[in-house]
């Protein structure tokens, strides 16, 4: 057995570092990195993809693959030693004393074991205890993550639970040794945000009940905020900023945490007087490290001579009785800068004037027919099933206006773009777009000017261009196709103009799409969207895939082109910080419906759609500064294929009147100015509601922390 | 707002790859798989006998001149029967080379065929789907139910022997296989951003099947048409050896081995040779195909 101390930190890591052994040689993934978790702490690693803050859960778990390996440093668990540990008693350690859980739940359940097999496998292994003992263990936890009827779940196949009930397995799985520390890996990043505001809840709930260590790695600093007692910064392999939560969010003191603020749509920033301030320039590649600072080349601080030499280590920026609380810095210059009180945006833009209406919804309906093919539905003589995916939705847009269609998976926002688009169609009411209906017109059928004048921007930009072909060659087809030039030249001049429009070389225009990154990718989609002048784009989640800073100048350079060609944007998304902060009106979608729809103020202030209030709650927000009111729901979402009669949200809404709600479908209430919502409780019921999301004004910044520091 | 300026892209940037440089960088990685380089040049080596087979100073394939002479006899004209002659009298050497290239241009143009076949049917049923698919999986299915070898014995037998219908028996024995890869492939394909993007700039379905859809399923044709010219070698020399393949006189591998048979172990080597030759080849197939599968994995 392995001796454990128990008055030791949790986890303590000395000065680890951790390379990879490449074609290319050594690439150290870890440098110089130190970190205490004491018991029942809660420490948060944030970071971009490519920063080593994954690797860093790896190697305390030791999982380095065949080509990782420590350099040098320690890792202490209770005291021992993990990096001299034999694998055998390794293996003791691994799920018992040290959980994982992992981004993608369904990747991390087994597909062809019933979740209780795969559940009292866990005790069975560890402990050596009996099935029924396991049995009534895996229970018991099934039942402290709040899944209703543990003894179903136990019964049943992974596929047959949604996400969020996946995770919750996962979680519970996790915990069933009772481990004294756990690491999660962006456990919540593909799930829906109200789901993910249960999880989070649940998770720091059980390692207060249990006493467990957690270790949060996500790219999310709102979600760091809300979950962690400390955090890390991490950039380039490095940890650049840590401390206390309130201390770093505050007074960020790196350029470069500093700078992630600027690039994340805070309730503080606003697209025409405070835009979004991306840093410049692009992660260095880990063998292409500079000297000094990793960070200097894009650091507008940056001094040669001082930034440009030597290691840098972490200095103390704000003392703090407990050594592990104290705010560090990895900086030479972090006394000399003044940040100031205000976070970092750009400069101010005027606003945009809107024109004609371009866009008009009316009744759109939008079935699927489903032939249900099992032998009750052939006897009762229902054999054809309807998903309701779209119901009654009604809206329009205006020349240069930005609307965003909110919801959750499964809400319908996607059947709506591809309507528009012409990959499918309907007969139910109508899409005028310029004046003419298109909802029941294939693409197929639409002339090239009309094609043109309505594109779209996709999500996954690893997915956005055909990676057999050249940039060139895909942006060139798009302007043959839509008939803008027809002579070879001039389509090649264009192509060049449009990559200057989203600020990539000219010489991108002989690349394939595999030597591009990410962001590079996705501004040549939208090149692609632009290309043929249209009057209207449909952006479906265009930066969710991408990374904070990344993200931040591809938003910025959409609304720049926007702004310029005075084109309608149609934003899809489920992050209502990023809707907030970009567009001017929103409709919010439950399960095919249209639950409110409104300016984005009146959406953000009273009176609330219940169903908004909740998702407004459940948006992490990185601002310490920011209060928000706490709405957890309950359930999961319906099925689209059996959705409540009466009002969709029914079943999860924690403002439901009475039956009314199951029996009938909501009004739609009309708020004043167009601003619909669709409940039964009465318009002056819901205008007392409190806001949820409270924003101190400025000059009452600064004492949160002062008071949390204390 | 930021330029992007990426020293790593910048780095492995060419102006347009040529074809011949990027069949180059290939053959760079291939060094990684010595089981894939043995592959190569196995292949090569075959692929170069047939290439200079008229230069080489070889006996006519068909000249008879002296019967069953042991491998290094001494010719009546002062030359060597380096592998021996035949129950006719013909030089081995010069048949199993000039054989070689018999079985690489059957081998391959059925190949090709069964292949052309074989992409349209599963872009076909993987994209359009409904009842393209359907009805061509059902002729799929039907097709795979037969064993190969009956299907080969029953249309060579039914058409005659000949190269062309050698072509059609491994089209038809083939394409049903290529096609349930095609299939897979193109519907995972389907659903990628960039489909959607050329749908919904109203690109033709068979543009989108061609040019968006086809070029992106090459990685594990190409490794699977390595396999399968393997496969189509050895159908050449069963038919062959079987009497259903090229008609003879040409020379032909199963056909040498057929013809060997009845001669037992009184005329080992005019077996062995071609046994070794068309195993070599087909190994040589197999390898190749392992090699590119390996580095395909890589990255």
């Amino acid at each position: 057995m392995i001796e454990f101390d128990e008055n030791a930190p949790v986890l303590e890591i000395r000065d680890l570092n951790l390379s990879y052994w490449t074609r290319a040689g050594e690439i150290p993934a870890v440098i110089d990195f130190s970190l205490t978790v004491d018991k029942g702490e809660s420490v948060g690693l944030v970071g971009e993809s490519g920063c080593g803050k994954s690797t860093v859960a790896m190697a305390i778990m030791q999982y380095m693959g065949n080509n990782g390996s420590i350099v040098s440093g320690s890792i202490k668990f209770k005291g021992v030693e993990l990096t001299t540990l034999p694998p055998e008693e390794l293996r003791q350690l691994r799920g018992a004393q040290i959980s994982m859980i992992y981004q993608e739940p369904f990747a991390s359940l087994n597909p062809s074991l019933k979740i209780g097999t795969q559940l009292t496998e866990v005790t069975m292994v560890h402990e050596n205890i009996s099935r029924e003992q396991a049995h009534e263990r895996a229970v018991e936890l099934l039942g402290d993550v709040k899944l209703p009827d543990p003894e179903r779940v136990m019964d049943a196949y992974p596929h047959q639970l949604s996400g969020g009930q996946q995770q919750r397995v996962v979680i519970a799985m996790g915990l069933l040794s009772k481990p004294a520390l756990l690491l999660l890996d962006e456990p919540t990043t593909a799930l829906d945000v109200t789901v993910e505001a249960g999880i989070t809840k649940l998770i720091a709930e059980l390692s207060r009940k249990y006493g467990t260590s957690l270790m949060y790695i996500s790219h999310n600093l709102g979600l760091i905020l809300e979950v962690c007692d400390r955090v890390f910064v991490m950039y380039s392999g490095e940890v650049v900023e840590e401390g206390i939560i309130n201390s770093v969010f505050t007074w960020p003191k790196h350029p470069y945490t500093h700078g992630l603020f600027g690039c994340i749509p805070l309730p503080t920033a606003d697209k025409n007087a405070a835009p979004l301030k991306p840093i410049r320039g692009q992660l260095p590649l880990p063998h292409e490290r500079p000297l000094g600072c990793n960070f200097g080349p894009r650091c507008d601080h940056f001094e040669a001579g001082r930034c440009d030499t030597g290691v840098i280590g972490m200095d103390i920026a704000r003392e703090n009785n407990d050594a592990s609380r104290k705010h560090r810095v990895r900086c030479v210059r972090w006394d000399e800068i003044d940040h100031g009180n205000d976070l970092p945006h750009g400069d101010s833009k005027p606003p945009m004037d809107f024109g004609d209406t371009v866009l008009e919804v009316e009744h759109m309906q939008k079935y699927y027919e489903i032939q249900d093919r099992s032998i009750a539905a052939l006897i009762q003589g229902r054999s054809i099933k309807y998903v309701k995916a779209n119901e009654e939705i009604n809206f329009d847009a205006k020349r240069g206006e930005t609307v965003a269609i909110v919801g959750e998976s499964g809400c319908g926002k996607s059947t709506f773009a591809k309507v528009l688009m012409g990959l499918e169609t309907t007969e139910r009411g109508e899409v005028r777009h310029s004046g003419n209906n298109i909802a029941d017109v294939p693409v197929r059928k639409r002339d090239a000017k009309q094609i043109a004048s309505l594109q779209m921007v996709f999500q996954n930009p690893f997915d956005t261009l055909n990676p057999s072909h050249s940039i060139g060659a895909q942006i060139s087809r798009v302007i043959d196709k839509f008939g803008v030039e027809s002579d070879k030249d001039k389509i090649k001049d264009r192509v060049m103009k449009l990559l200057d429009t989203v600020k990539l070389p000219r010489d991108f225009y002989y690349r394939r799409p595999r030597q591009l990154s990410g962001g590079q990718k996705q501004r040549i989609g939208i090149a692609r969207a632009f290309a043929g002048h249209p009057s209207m784009v449909i952006a479906d989640e265009p930066v969710s895939a991408l990374d904070v800073s990344v993200a931040a100048a591809v938003t910025e350079l959409l609304m720049d082109i926007q702004r310029e060609h005075q084109t309608t944007l149609l934003f899809i998304s489920h992050d209502l910080s990023v809707v907030r902060y970009l567009s001017d009106r929103i409709v919010v979608m439950y399960l095919g419906q249209i639950m409110e729809r409104g300016t984005t103020d009146e959406i953000f202030a009273p009176p609330y759609h219940p169903y908004t209030e909740a998702l407004l709650s459940a948006v992490p927000i990185a601002d310490p500064e920011v209060t928000k009111r706490e709405i957890l729901l309950e359930g999961n979402l319906p099925s689209v294929l059996n959705p409540p009669k009466g009002c969709p949200f029914t079943t999860r809404c924690p403002r439901k009147v009475g039956k009314i709600c199951d029996e009938q479908r909501p009004p739609e209430q009309d708020a004043g100015n167009g601003h619909i919502i669709a409940c039964h409780i009465p318009l002056e019921e819901l205008r007392k509601v409190e806001p949820v999301i409270n924003v101190p004004p400025p000059e009452a910044r600064g004492h949160t922390a002062e008071t949390a520091e204390s | 707002m930021t330029q992007v300026t990426d020293s790593a892209v910048t780095a492995d940037l060419e102006a347009k790859p040529s074809l011949i440089s990027r069949i180059g960088g290939t053959l760079g990685l291939m060094r990684e798989s010595p089981v894939g380089m043995v592959g190569l040049a196995l292949v090569l080596f075959w692929v170069l006998m047939a290439l200079i087979a008229p230069l080489l100073p070889l006996y006519d394939p068909l000249e008879q001149i002296m019967p069953l002479q042991a491998i290094g006899a001494a010719a009546p004209d002062g030359n060597t029967f380096w592998l021996g002659t035949d129950h006719k009298g013909r030089d081995i050497l010069s048949r199993v080379i000039w054989g070689s290239q018999r079985v690489l241009v059957w081998a391959t143009l059925a190949t090709v065929v069964a292949y052309v076949a074989g992409m349209l049917m599963g872009v076909v049923s993987g994209y359009l789907g409904g009842w393209y698919d359907e009805v061509l999986s059902f002729v799929a299915n039907v097709l795979l139910s037969f064993p190969v070898m009956v299907l080969y014995v029953i249309i060579i037998t039914y058409l005659g022997a000949s190269g062309i219908n050698i072509v059609l028996a491994v089209t038809f024995a083939s394409a049903p296989g290529i096609m349930r890869i095609v299939r897979g492939l193109v519907l995972d394909l389907r659903n990628r951003d960039y489909i959607f993007a050329a749908q919904t700039r109203g690109e033709s379905a068979w543009r989108i099947m061609l040019i968006e859809l086809l070029p992106n399923a090459r990685g594990p044709l190409i490794v699977d048409a390595c396999l399968r010219l393997g496969y189509t070698t050895v159908a050449i020399a069963t038919l062959g050896f079987l009497g259903l393949g090229l008609p003879p006189p040409e020379p032909d591998w199963g056909l040498m081995i057929k013809e060997a048979v009845p001669l037992g172990s009184f005329a080992g080597h005019m077996m062995i040779i071609p046994a070794v030759a068309l195993s070599s080849l087909i190994l040589g197939f197999n390898l190749l195909a392992d090699g590119l599968r390996e580095i395909s994995l890589r990255d």
